[in-house]
């Protein structure tokens, strides 16, 4: 179903636009054309539960989350003020019923956002034609659900998304195959696989110069160095719907229904890889241009309001607005005053460090760099300071199993660091690779769960299990860690297995 | 609704039917749903209705955080929603969904999963009610009921004939004798009406756990035939050694201590019956929990009031014997010798919270 919702922008709000785009483009920043939409709360609801899309393929998730925002909505828990998708032109929705202060914040923070999604590497290998390839992806998988029924596609399509998340990340910047091909031919030519000695002949006297039995013989290759050989992948993968689209057993209507559902998760993907600094250059950039141009009296109140709202921290909860924009400015202070490189960090002298002002006004360029390469895990890896972190009095927590609770566990910058770290490698999901496709030489499918520390949610995993024996469809196992045993789950289709290593 | 989402929420809405539907006997059977009474829907926790992944547990987990607080403070209990556990806070937590869901939907679920027959009332065409039926038109009335386009084109009308109409500027004034006004009639329409009377031993043998059998199946009960009745009535008798009516709220919730004779409970039914129900007219249903530990001579005498004058003008009579560790049971065997001569009398043996859902079944499964 097309959804044609576009309707011309208010004048008032068209003003707004063009004053934002000009402060915006004056600073520097480099967007696509940004087209601005105003929606009523519903209709925002169901793009947000779309991902930002007008259409996607049917499927009752996005029912559950169209609920989730209409209820938090009305019980007054939650607003979404905007969207905006990556998408050249870019797309930005506004909630009509905001205060013309807000729209004015909100124009001014997807300028951000839009530049962001332009120049950011990690957002290099995104479609931006995404709006059309959302709606052929809906049209494909309703064409199926015409022909196979709502139950069979849905069914399906709850397998594929239960698994979604099993993707490389880097796969779109990193050229993986190639090299692994001439890795394949390396090991075929080493000597250490005894062929026998086989004469040149004429084929029809193949047998008799080189009989079969005499061959076979000479073949003492140990059988299991061989299934060595056989091992499918070759290496752990890290792409499993990948993996799954080249070696399962699915019929093209599933062939293809994974492979939307792969496509539509690294169209997303950099958006978890980019969280902090994303929302935190989108903030950044609408209080430098509010707080300078934008903001007239009467709006003080409300901006200030709204902004800090934003910014409100949590014991529980890292606010990537807040822990982004201060990280951008903590930058952007440094070097200007030049408090980076060997000499600074080597100084001891406290007094001198606190006024240390080389007057470079490096900042603004630095920041632009920053954005252009960065994502979140190099983004804390490379900026966060001691300094930093006690001035935001940032503490890392740990759940106690003892007593139930998570506890604030240190407030040392090395220990805030790695959890930090921790919990955006992988957007903290766990890493699992693809082991082994033909396990036990049984055609089954052996997963490894990469243990850093943190077990796996066991009755999940389960499901899950399941659900990827359902794609396989034959006996799939994870390896992992369990009640900190070694522990292979399996399931075979019928029966939920537990072994200890 | 924007219409491209609904078919989704319609299917997410299907899929929490099932899941209470899966889950039914669990709700039944826990006391969760009562003391909710007054309200047309209830929510219902429903865990999970999510897409499972492979997801890290609580185990090991932890995060990052700003504020105060010494090391070792706890800042929040596991397995709240939303706790901050995976990526630093940017991903919702778990979230147990509280989905409504009306009362008289629910009674459809427990009837399609017990499949109770739909019940067959008595005496549909005997009561009558009126009902206004604004279908007719009159000249006089409140401006609130004015027909406003009768009265127009009857003005329309007469400034025509009269030539009183300028089509160039078609001003229409009606005047008094121009205005119709919407009017009711009379329709009478047949009525299905039940009374319900709930008795339920509260002496000494009985427990807490043993009441609350009884009144969640109690609680059960009603809602169905609150579905499959216009109009339920209900009365609530609690009793020991003597009968008392209560208001439901008190059923609900009272606890109270002492010896049994089950007679004087039916005699206050008898009383309530003759008083506020006339057979005649009304679906008459009557349901008794207790332990089944009355006292001895008492039972010619129930047997004599149940024969002669409650059975035979209820349509059901419906016996749950909830098991106690103190009660002998007796009164079921007592009422076993009459159970052959009449269709109406249920007898159910409830052993424990378990059993809730199969003794529902026994009481309507029946369809009267």
């Amino acid at each position: 179903m097309t959804l044609s919702m576009h309707r011309t922008l208010p004048a008032d709000l068209k003003a707004i636009q063009d004053e934002m785009e000009g402060h915006a483009a004056a600073y520097g920043l480099d967007f696509f054309d940004t087209v601005f939409e105003v929606l009523d709360y519903d209709e925002l609801s169901m793009f947000a539960a779309y991902g930002g899309f007008p259409t996607r393929y049917p499927h009752w998730r996005t029912g559950a989350q169209y609920d989730e925002w209409m209820k938090g909505y009305s019980y007054g828990l939650q607003k979404i003020y905007e969207m905006v998708i990556n998408t050249d032109p870019c797309y930005a929705y506004l909630l009509k019923a905001n205060a013309i202060t807000d729209q004015k914040l909100v124009i001014a923070h997807v300028y951000g956002h839009c530049d962001f999604f332009k120049n950011n590497a990690w957002f290099a290998h995104t479609n931006r034609k995404m709006l059309d390839q959302m709606a052929n992806h809906a049209a494909r998988i309703n064409r199926y659900i015409d022909r196979f029924g709502t139950e069979v596609v849905e069914e399906f399509v709850d397998a594929c998304l239960s698994i979604e998340d099993l993707i490389d990340p880097y796969l779109p910047h990193i050229r993986r195959r190639p090299a692994k091909v001439s890795q394949k031919k390396t090991e075929a030519e080493e000597p250490s696989r005894k062929q026998p000695m086989r004469f040149e002949t004429r084929s029809y006297l193949e047998p008799y110069v080189n009989p079969p039995e005499v061959m076979s013989s000479l073949d003492d290759t140990p059988d299991q160095e061989r299934a060595e050989h056989q091992r499918i992948p070759a290496e752990p993968q890290r792409d499993v719907l990948l993996f799954l689209l080249e070696h399962a057993p699915l019929k093209d209507w599933q062939h293809d229904v994974l492979s939307i559902i792969r496509d539509e998760a690294y169209y997303f993907a950099p958006q978890g890889q980019t969280k902090i600094m994303n929302e935190g250059w989108a903030s950044y950039w609408h209080s430098t241009i509010m707080t300078r141009h934008g903001v007239t009296g009467p709006d003080l109140i409300d901006y200030a309001d709204h902004h800090s709202g934003t910014m409100a921290t949590s014991p529980q909860r890292l606010n990537p607005y807040k822990l982004g924009i201060e990280l951008f400015r903590d930058i952007e202070e440094r070097w200007n005053k030049g408090q980076f490189g060997p000499e600074y960090d080597t100084c001891d002298d406290i007094e001198k460090k606190e006024n240390w002002d080389l007057e470079l006004g490096l900042g603004r360029d630095k920041i632009f760099e920053v954005r252009r390469v960065h994502n979140d895990v190099t983004f804390i890896d490379t900026f966060l300071t001691a300094d930093f972190c006690r001035r935001h009095r940032m503490f890392s927590f740990a759940y106690n199993d003892g007593s139930k609770n998570y506890e604030i566990q240190s407030r040392e910058f090395d220990q805030i660091k790695q959890q930090l770290l921790n919990n955006l490698t992988n957007h903290g999901r766990p890493m699992i690779y693809v082991d082994d496709g033909n396990y036990r030489n049984r055609g089954e499918l052996y997963l490894t769960h990469q243990y850093q520390g943190n077990e796996l949610k066991l009755g999940e995993a389960q499901e899950t299990l399941r659900n990827l024996e359902r794609l396989w469809g034959r006996p799939v196992h994870i390896e992992s860690v369990v009640d900190d045993l070694p522990t292979v789950l399996s399931f075979d289709g019928t029966d939920h297995e537990m072994v200890t290593l | 609704m924007p219409p491209g989402i609904e078919r989704d929420v319609n299917r997410f809405k299907q899929i929490v039917r099932g899941k209470v539907r899966q889950n039914l006997r669990k709700y039944i059977t826990r006391g969760e749903m009562i003391g909710r009474k007054g309200r047309e829907a209830v929510s219902i926790p429903i865990p999970n209705i999510d897409m499972p992944h492979f997801r890290h547990g609580q185990k090991g987990s932890g995060g990052v955080g700003q504020g105060e607080g010494e090391p070792g403070q706890p800042i929040g209990r596991g397995q709240d929603p939303g706790q901050g556990e995976g990526s630093a806070g940017s991903e919702p937590g778990q979230h147990i969904r509280e989905v409504e869901i009306s009362l008289a939907e629910l009674a459809d679920i427990l009837a399609d999963e017990l499949e109770l027959p739909n019940i067959q009332p008595k005496g549909q065409d005997s009561i009558k009610s009126v009902k206004h039926k604004y279908s007719s038109v009159r000249q006089t009335g409140p401006d609130s009921l004015r027909h406003f386009r009768r009265t127009f084109k009857r003005a329309l009308k007469r400034q025509i004939s009269s030539d009183a109409y300028d089509p160039i500027r078609p001003v229409i004034i009606p005047t008094r004798d121009d205005e119709r006004f919407r009017s009711w009639k009379d329709v009478s329409e047949p009525q299905t009406n039940a009374a319900v009377i709930y008795l339920m031993d509260v002496s000494g043998s009985m427990t807490d756990e043993q009441k609350e059998i009884a009144r969640t199946e109690a609680f059960w009960i009603d809602t169905w035939l609150r579905r499959q009745y216009d109009g339920v009535q209900r009365r609530y008798i609690i009793h020991d050694a003597v009968a008392r009516e209560v208001d439901e709220d008190t059923f609900y919730r009272t606890r109270e201590s002492g010896g049994t004779r089950i007679s004087s409970a039916y005699k206050g039914a008898r009383i309530i019956i003759d008083r506020d129900f006339p057979p005649d007219d009304w679906n008459i249903y009557c349901f008794h929990f207790s332990d089944g530990d009355n006292w001895g001579e008492d039972n010619q005498g129930c047997l004599g009031i149940l024969t002669e004058t409650l059975l035979p003008v209820c349509n059901l009579f419906g016996y749950g014997q909830v098991q106690s560790p103190y009660g002998s049971g007796d009164f079921l065997r007592e009422l076993k010798k009459i159970d052959g001569d009449w269709e109406n009398l249920i007898l159910s043996e409830i052993a424990g919270r378990d059993d809730i859902y199969d003794s529902i079944k026994q009481f309507l499964g029946t369809g009267r």
